[in-house]
């Protein structure tokens, strides 16, 4: 037998790099996969709050009321939607989710008094009557685009990009294009469709305006129209959106999931949430528009804590994607065999692509879709969202805030150097904020 | 204000929200369904999101997205036409009496644009069902990623036609600088000298629909190439 203690495996080539490589050299094109990064990068969990002390006085649980309400769409929109809660469900389409997850997210983000967005491919009668505010997004493809949708929509979202592939277009194998999806979206059903990367009837900030004129003109100038990007150059897309007359920002993190796209995308291009909100908030500030125009944030958001760094860092609301799937069962331990036939086990799926989700939730399969009906998963998922906000709740008061949005970036600390310098947040007993003070 | 059996508005006094809050509210079966817009000089959106059976004529030139979204309307815009003309139009008419711009009738889903002139790149780009006739030529890069429709073009095509084209057909009159990926040229049988033939009636563009080529997915495109070295 080998010694154990003779093997060395290779930093540079550790197994799944071997297995990438071979799987490569077998098959000739990129990985393509669903979900987020998931390599280690700086995150709000390398951030904590500073609770009150002798200098600040915390709110009572019970007693004290602490608000989470935020209004989205006062710069322009006749029309702002009024959020109970400042986490909100994030564009995810039906054709890369089945429409009982869609119903579930609809119904959860109702009984909460949230949003959800609808995504690639089009609005379904299900998840309008499903969501009382439902956030419809103008995506570079464009399917199932329709104009009785946006008149019907409470809010419209311009999709430039997103976390997982700022600067890519989309992706949807084959296997997932039933007649329905196909027909939504005008294209024959089966094939692996590739969707623009870039606005068919714009280019630039200049061009964006006049889009985004358009839209209001549309509707009325009644609904907040919001701009969203993947989190690259967050600065100057921030201001971009805010000069080409956006409502409200939303910024996707690199953590931000996604139902197919090159492994490569997922993992190499973009930034992470963290130094992506301090660049957005800073860029509003600058052009005196914190608050005016609503930032909302996404991309690895699991917690209430999370919700509480963001907003502290100036945020005014989040959106959850990746997150409310596993609130609907990804990646839960049961089905084992079905995980197994996709080849990975629960806690490693990543297979959202093959449209046969082992818990129903990215399948258009309907023996699939049975293991999610959509009344469990309504309650899976406004469980999951009470939970987020009691946490919230219980970190606002904890920091003396009587409204969630009073949380301050003077809240926090960082436990690393990295997440210092990307929060601009003092390094834990110190004073020291890279980049600043002399430093 | 009401004149000769329509109603005018200028934008030269008027603003165009207010306009289209009158336009927008147009319902089938009522009696004003005619219009007329004056004074556009070049706006953008004119005419945008018109929602029900109605002749609107805009005398003069505009800017981006003139008639998008169109549902139902009848509009013919006496000048030239701007970036989008008819973007993601679902049904109706749009006549373009004089050129247009890039990306005319991108992602139209139905209906008809007729463009008199020529169009500038990337006509018909994602359209997704419409119908576009063009009396001049287009520029590159039209009808990228077509998806379903016809795209009909009495003068030349630019570079890269029908790039990664679906299952939107192309025909062309005169000459082709290049087709793009995926794009091929198709027999030109019976039966679509007949379509082409009422493509060009209902366009009341002239022209003899023999001299046409037609032009298609080869759909080589259609799925990812996976090898499988390893099996060997
Ligand atoms: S369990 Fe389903 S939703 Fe989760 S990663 Fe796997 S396929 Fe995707």
């Amino acid at each position: 037998m080998t010694d154990p203690r003779a093997l060395r495996g290779s930093a540079t080539f550790p197994p799944e790099v071997i297995r990438e490589i071979q799987r490569a050299a077998d098959q000739g094109v990129y990985e393509i996969r669903g979900f987020g990064t998931k390599r280690k990068i700086p995150s709000f969990d390398d951030l904590l709050m500073l609770g009150a002390s002798v200098s600040r006085y915390p709110l009572e649980g019970y007693r004290e009321a602490c608000d989470t309400s935020v209004m989205i769409g006062t710069r322009f929109a006749k029309k702002p939607i009024e959020l109970k809660i400042p986490i909100t469900v994030a564009g995810m389409s039906f054709g890369a989710l089945g429409s009982h997850a869609k119903r579930s997210l609809g119904w959860a983000a109702t009984e909460m008094g949230t949003s959800t967005t609808t995504g690639d491919g089009g609005m379904t009668d299900e998840e309008r009557e499903a969501s009382k505010t439902l956030v419809y997004q103008v995506l570079p493809s464009r399917y199932g685009m329709n104009p009785d949708d946006l008149r019907r929509a409470d809010a419209i979202e311009v999709v430039v990009g997103q976390g997982a592939k700022p600067g890519g277009g989309g992706m949807l194998l084959g296997q997932k294009i039933n007649e329905r999806v196909a027909k939504m979206r005008d294209l024959p059903q089966g094939i692996d469709q590739r969707s623009a990367s870039r606005h068919p009837d714009w280019t630039g900030p200049d061009d964006l305006e006049i889009k985004i004129h358009e839209i209001r003109e549309i509707t009325g100038w009644e609904k907040p129209i919001y701009v969203k990007v993947g989190a690259t150059r967050t600065r100057f897309d921030t201001a971009l959106a805010v000069k080409a007359g956006a409502d409200a920002v939303v910024v996707d993190g690199m953590q931000g999931g996604t139902a197919a796209t090159q492994d490569v995308f997922i993992e190499h291009v973009g930034i992470p949430t963290l130094p992506a909100v301090r660049q957005a908030v800073e860029a509003l500030q600058e052009l005196d528009m914190h608050r005016k125009v609503q930032l909302i944030v996404s991309g690895g958001i699991r917690s209430g804590a999370d919700v509480a760094k963001a907003l502290a860092m100036g945020a005014d609301a989040v959106s959850i994607g990746s997150a409310a799937m596993v609130a609907l069962g990804c990646n839960k331990p049961v089905y084992h065999e079905d995980y197994e036939a996709l080849g990975t086990a629960p806690g490693f799926c990543h297979h959202c692509h093959t449209g046969r989700c082992p818990v129903g939730v990215t399948t258009q399969d309907p023996e699939l879709e049975k293991r999610l009906p959509p009344e469990k998963g309504g309650r899976l998922m406004r469980n999951y969202l009470q939970t987020m906000v009691l946490e919230l709740q219980t970190l606002a008061r904890a920091c003396g805030k009587s409204h969630v949005l009073n949380l301050e970036p003077q809240d926090m600390v960082a436990l690393t150097v990295e997440a210092a310098a990307m929060a601009q947040v003092p390094l834990a007993g110190t004073d020291w904020v890279p980049g600043k003070n002399n430093y | 204000m009401k004149t000769n059996g329509y109603i005018e508005f200028d934008l030269d006094g008027e603003e165009l929200s207010s306009v289209h809050a009158r336009l927008h509210s147009v319902k089938q079966g009522d009696n004003e369904r005619s219009f007329r817009i004056v004074n556009p000089r070049g706006k953008h959106a004119v005419a945008a999101g018109l929602n029900a059976p109605m002749d609107v004529r805009i005398d003069g030139h505009v800017g981006f997205y003139c008639g998008g979204m169109n549902k139902e309307a009848d509009i013919t815009i006496n000048g030239q036409a701007g970036p989008g003309v008819g973007e993601n139009m679902m049904s109706g008419l749009i006549r373009v009496c004089g050129n247009a711009s890039q990306s005319a009738g991108a992602t139209g889903r139905g209906g008809m644009l007729v463009i008199e002139g020529d169009a500038s790149s990337r006509c018909g780009i994602s359209m997704k069902g419409i119908d576009i006739v063009v009396g001049g030529s287009v520029g590159h890069m039209s009808c990228f990623m077509g998806q379903r429709g016809h795209l009909v073009v009495c003068g030349d095509a630019g570079h890269d036609l029908g790039d990664s084209l679906y299952e939107a057909q192309i025909f062309v009159r005169g000459s082709v600088d290049s087709l793009g990926a995926d794009c091929v040229e198709k027999e030109m049988r019976p039966e679509h000298i007949e379509t082409l033939k009422g493509l060009l009636a209902r366009s009341g563009v002239n022209a003899d629909p023999k001299e046409f080529r037609r032009y298609g997915s080869a759909r080589k495109l259609y799925n990812f190439h996976i090898d499988n070295a390893d099996a060997l």
